[in-house]
């Protein structure tokens, strides 16, 4: 295909705003505008499949067929938006019986797919060789001394991701420290944060968000840099009761890539999304001057 | 205390089970498990589970029907594929605990009020009926069928803070051609 169609699910639109916000600009400034997929609908992330996977396939079906009738590639910045359009196109070219129906039930509705969509995360355009070189050369404002921790979190490295290691992936790694911040060996970096697990049994989510911070803190990082909007909400808006309950100041700053690539990038930090952060970030503002 | 059989007879066991799973997408090589017990030690969630996975995989081998549909191992897995991807028998064991999770809420079997299978099923059918998740409608429903009101309080400086940061919106999404929605959705259900 040629070129990319943006794909934003819920939560770019929702509690992950400045995701949005920072990654469009930092697009542009790469030579790569995103368009977004006109009526886009839901991905159906993982409830989806716990209730009716047939069903899941076809809506992702939907989005899969409205952006091969647009000729683009789907970039989606949602590591669980991600792995569910990208299974199910995997499901739906694999020819069984049941992949048929749903192409055929697609049909029905006026979308005809034929399989040439590929869905790619932002990392995976952002960290291909030629581009982290256009990207090396547009650093104004290096991130100088700023520790990050690189957090890939589940989805975007397993299963179906052919672009980095499952385990031990490196190309957020790479791309923070084109960016003049020195990345420290996180090693909580593809441990899961516990999901919508946070919003169900808060015990649990607290617990594996905890592990993650302390884990990061413990090797000196002064922020912490991420890939999917759940990741990020469940690191930072249980900091405080983490605080209370393991009295222990694990506190520190979440932010996506995308904010912290386009201020290096010199783009104006009033238009990246900073002023969402909960946490405070003035720390942060004076480390990097 | 009262005594009671801790072994299962085999006459308890269903034979039929195993083939039920085999047939349902991604769990055809289930009985390739040698029980190594690396998806159960690769697991963030083992430490929470009743069963952890490599149980559930032995009970669906060998017939534990119920023991594994009304587990809470299924609904804890929060799909971070670590298992998956790590095991020596390549089973797709993150769609397994899907396909469990799948046949529990069809035999509707699954832990009543208890929030993971509400918020699965809450979130499909507003996405099906909508095209378009709603969070702070999400929640809502969450809270409400799961019939702990109370939490709703206990979100309350949560909500306000994002409320604060324009994080949060009262707005109900929704597609414009829901109609192309139904159309699919009906399409599916008769077969296509």
């Amino acid at each position: 295909m040629n070129g990319y169609i943006y794909y934003p699910g819920c939560s770019l639109k929702g509690n992950s705003k400045h995701y949005e916000e920072s990654i469009l600009p930092v697009f542009k400034e790469v030579g790569l505008p995103l368009e977004e997929l006109e009526d886009w609908n839901c991905c159906g992330a993982t409830a989806y499949f716990s209730v009716d996977d047939g069903m899941a396939a076809a809506i992702c079906g939907r989005n899969l067929s409205l952006a091969e009738k647009a000729e683009k590639d789907i970039v989606a910045p949602c590591a669980g938006c991600y792995l569910t359009l990208k299974k199910s196109n995997k499901f739906l070219i694999g020819g069984s019986e049941k992949a048929e129906k749903i192409l055929a039930a697609l049909e029905k509705a006026g979308l005809n797919y034929t399989g040439k969509v590929d869905v790619k995360h932002p990392l995976e355009v952002l960290t291909q060789d030629e581009m982290l070189d256009k990207i090396r050369a547009r650093v104004t404002r290096p991130l100088k001394g700023l520790r990050v921790a690189c957090y890939y979190g589940c989805q975007l490295v397993r299963p179906y991701t052919d672009f980095d290691d499952p385990d031990y992936p490196t190309s957020l790694d790479r791309l923070m420290a084109a960016t003049g911040a020195v990345p420290v060996d996180f090693s909580g970096k593809t441990r899961c944060c516990g999901g919508s697990l946070t919003g169900t049994i808060e015990e649990v989510g607290l617990r594996l968000n905890y592990i993650l911070l302390k884990e990061a803190k413990r090797k000196g990082a002064d922020v912490i840099s991420t890939i999917c909007p759940l990741c990020q909400f469940n690191l930072e808006i249980l900091q405080d009761k983490m605080v209370k309950k393991y009295k222990e100041d694990v506190r520190m700053p979440v932010l996506y890539f995308s904010q912290l690539l386009g201020l290096a990038m010199g783009l104006a930090k009033e238009d990246l999304g900073f002023s969402r952060s909960i946490i405070d970030l003035k720390p942060m503002w004076e480390k990097i001057g | 205390m009262e005594i009671q059989r801790k072994v299962k007879y085999e006459e308890e066991l269903d034979r039929q089970f195993l083939d039920l799973i085999k047939n349902m997408s991604g769990c055809d090589d289930i009985d390739r498990c040698i029980q190594c017990g690396t998806c159960s030690s690769s697991c963030p969630m083992a430490v929470y589970m009743d069963y952890p996975p490599r149980k559930i995989i032995a009970m669906i081998k060998n017939g534990f029907r119920d023991e594994a549909l009304r587990s809470f191992t299924i609904w804890l897995c929060p799909s971070c594929y670590t298992c998956q991807v790590r095991c020596p028998a390549n089973i797709k064991i993150t769609d397994v605990m899907y396909a469990l999770k799948r046949v529990a809420i069809e035999k509707g079997v699954y832990p009543t009020r208890f929030a993971i299978p509400i918020l699965d099923r809450e979130m499909s059918k507003i996405i099906a009926t909508n095209g378009r998740n709603s969070e702070l409608w999400l929640i809502l429903r969450l809270y409400l069928k799961s019939r702990k009101p109370l939490g709703l309080l206990k979100m309350a400086p949560l909500g306000l803070k994002l409320m604060k940061t324009g994080r949060m919106s009262l707005k109900k999404e929704s597609i414009k051609n829901k109609k192309q929605l139904r159309t699919l959705l009906k399409a599916l259900k008769e077969g296509a």
